[in-house]
């Protein structure tokens, strides 16, 4: 059996064994392990997407939160029935297209993807234009700006009050049968000729541009997929919680996925899902940090903020000394995993 | 809009483009020498306004005596930043750099959270503040004249320290070449550590009087005026003293007279200065008074 044939067959070996544990999960697991379970999926997805534009490009873009509320709102919007939105806009009506449409969950999240990517489209002549710190503070501003205009534009998104009583479409195959589809197609991407130039931008942009690489074109394509994925688990996002509103998608999101593709090693897809699934774990193991604590003789009160304190210090930690993370820019593969093991 | 309405907005507007301005200058110096966005920079005006609060509340300093600490305790905290989080990145990519900066941020502020807590605090504003004045038939408040003032002073001071002594000379060559500096026999820890130093004091003295103003004082009331003052010091040309405090008014006037003039906007307040800065960046991206970035390796 050739190298190919055999990874292809561990490949399906593993999906078949994943979705069996799903399967389990889905069957007998508690609501509480599928819930982590279905955040644990949409992180990866939003970790490998945002990895694309951090790690592979190598450029610090600091808005996926606008990207998933527009995913998020756009998905709602059109899942909600024209009676369920007449109930939720209370202060000002919906405006006029928007209040008659209605679609099945499928067509709304690929709207929402849709969506998130014209909105990258229309971003990325500003954003290009510059590289570094600005770029960083042009994104971030592009993500405050969207949530101000979530909390503004009543007639839309209705404003802070958010849209709520969304129903509960997505389940664990939907959310980790996304997550697949943007592991294969995001990796697929990155071995491409395409993801080869991303990377000589990212490594010499000048030396790239000799090779007769257009920047411009590889970092478009790279920051439109990375926001069609965003705008999909945004879209996913909203109908697992169901209840949204414009704090959801502040900066703090952005910040809790750089602390994803950072310890998981910037520039690894399979670091980006490691570090998605330690966080989506370490979020709730570390809320005992949080809960009060009973030592028999005295009491500490539970103290908020504390899990954030300790986030921000691993990011800190990992990128002062240990700045390859936890893969570095490697990747997994059967032929790494089999060399390992025959030694 | 009568002018009496519009002569307070202006003022109103100068007033809050000083402390952007004050902030912003911060920003400036460290963006000169490290090319490094201190996302840190903001909550470094949290940090100050608390200190004052427990300085004039616990040890019932009086405020001639608390602000001045709360300025040096900030100025210490700038230094130990750069001594924790980014000395050891000198020569790591920019893009860690970076990360370790917004790290940072979030760290002094969820810190702030866990051993102050979330409830907004009140600010202990020195009477001496409170006064209003009449001036050609405008109410005003002695606060709101005296920002844009000790702003002026506070920049001449520091241009003062910049362009005519020796520390201030090696600050400028630092923000030139880091190489040949060191080659000059400058210690450049030291200078960036002065340069720390300074531009924390500017931010306590700018989140002091933001605290005056504003007299609300939480963990993350830092994050907005940094982020603005960040997006003035852009606007009149990144690595410029004078372009950042010029920055911080048009900005400030800029926020203010738009709301004066067309209140339906004013919801999209927080959104204008990104606007502006995206504007700036497309037509203008060395900003008023900048000169082209000069990309350190």
């Amino acid at each position: 059996m050739n190298r190919e044939k055999r990874n292809l067959l561990l490949n399906g070996i593993s999906l078949i064994l994943l979705f069996g544990i799903l399967y389990l999960f889905d069957q007998y697991g508690s609501d509480y392990h599928v819930r982590i379970l279905n955040n644990m999926a949409i992180f990866v997805t939003l970790a490998v997407s945002y990895n694309l534009i951090n790690g592979i490009c190598g450029i610090l873009h600091l808005g996926p939160n606008a990207f998933i509320a527009i995913g998020a709102y756009t998905a709602a919007l059109l899942t909600m029935s024209p009676l369920e939105k007449q109930m939720n806009y209370i202060i000002q009506p919906l405006i006029w297209p928007l209040n008659s449409l209605h679609a099945p969950f499928v067509i709304s999240v690929l709207a929402g993807g849709v969506m998130a990517t014209i909105f990258a489209f229309l971003i990325s002549f500003p954003v290009f234009r510059v590289r570094g710190d600005y770029l960083a503070i042009v994104t971030l501003g592009f993500g405050e700006v969207i949530r101000v205009l979530c909390n503004a534009l009543q007639g839309v998104t209705n404003g802070p009050l958010g849209l709520k009583g969304l129903s509960p479409f997505t389940n664990l195959w939907w959310s980790w049968g996304v997550a697949v589809v943007t592991i294969v197609l995001i990796t697929r991407l990155i071995n491409s000729s395409y993801g080869l130039a991303m990377k000589a931008i990212r490594d010499d942009e000048i030396a790239a541009r000799a090779m007769g690489i257009d920047p411009f074109r590889h970092l478009l394509l790279a920051f439109l997929v990375s926001a069609f994925f965003s705008g999909v688990s945004g879209g996913l996002l909203a109908h697992l919680i169901t209840t949204i509103s414009p704090t959801l998608f502040t900066f703090f999101l952005t910040f809790n996925l750089l602390i994803m593709i950072v310890v998981g090693g910037l520039g690894s897809t399979t670091g980006a899902i490691i570090g998605a699934m330690l966080f989506a774990w370490g979020g709730e193991a570390l809320r005992i940090v949080e809960a009060p604590m009973n030592f028999g003789f005295f009491t500490i009160p539970g103290i908020p903020g504390m899990r954030m304190v300790i986030f921000s210090l691993i990011l800190m930690v990992v990128i002062i000394f240990v700045r390859r993370g936890i893969m570095g820019r490697n990747e997994f593969n059967w032929d790494w995993f089999f060399g390992r093991h025959q030694k | 809009m009568t002018s009496t309405i519009f002569l307070q907005q202006l003022i109103n507007g100068i007033s809050l483009g000083s402390l952007y301005g004050l902030v912003a200058v911060g920003y400036t110096m460290v963006y000169g020498i490290l090319r490094l966005i201190n996302f840190a920079h903001g909550d470094l005006l949290m940090f100050a306004a608390y200190v004052a609060i427990y300085a004039t509340t616990l040890s019932a300093l009086p405020w001639f005596l608390s602000f001045p600490l709360a300025i040096i305790v900030t100025g210490v905290l700038g230094i130990v930043l750069d001594r924790a989080a980014y000395k050891p990145l000198r020569n790591a990519p920019r893009i860690s750099l970076l990360i370790s900066a917004i790290g940072a941020s979030f760290l002094l502020e969820n810190l702030a959270l866990v051993f102050i807590g979330g409830v907004p605090r009140a600010f202990p504003r020195p009477e001496v503040f409170d006064k209003v004045i009449s001036l050609f038939g405008l109410r005003i408040q002695v606060l709101t004249l005296y920002t844009p003032i000790v702003t002026l002073v506070l920049l001449f001071g520091l241009l003062y320290i910049v362009f005519r002594t020796k520390v201030g000379k090696a600050m400028r060559a630092a923000s030139k070449d880091f190489e040949t500096t060191r080659l000059m026999g400058i210690n450049l820890d030291r200078i960036i550590s002065i340069t720390f130093l300074l531009g924390s004091m500017l931010a306590a003295a700018g989140g002091i009087m933001w605290a005056m103003k504003y007299p609300q004082v939480n963990p993350f009331m830092g994050v907005f005026p940094g982020l603005k003052a960040f997006i003035a010091a852009v606007l009149g040309g990144i690595g410029n003293i004078t372009g950042a405090v010029l920055g911080g008014f048009l900005l400030g006037l800029g926020e203010i007279l738009i709301v004066a003039f067309v209140p339906e906007l004013a919801q999209y307040r927080d959104a204008f200065a990104f606007v502006i800065l995206i504007l700036v960046l497309l037509f203008r991206p060395t900003g008023i008074m900048g000169e082209p970035i000069i990309d350190k390796s």
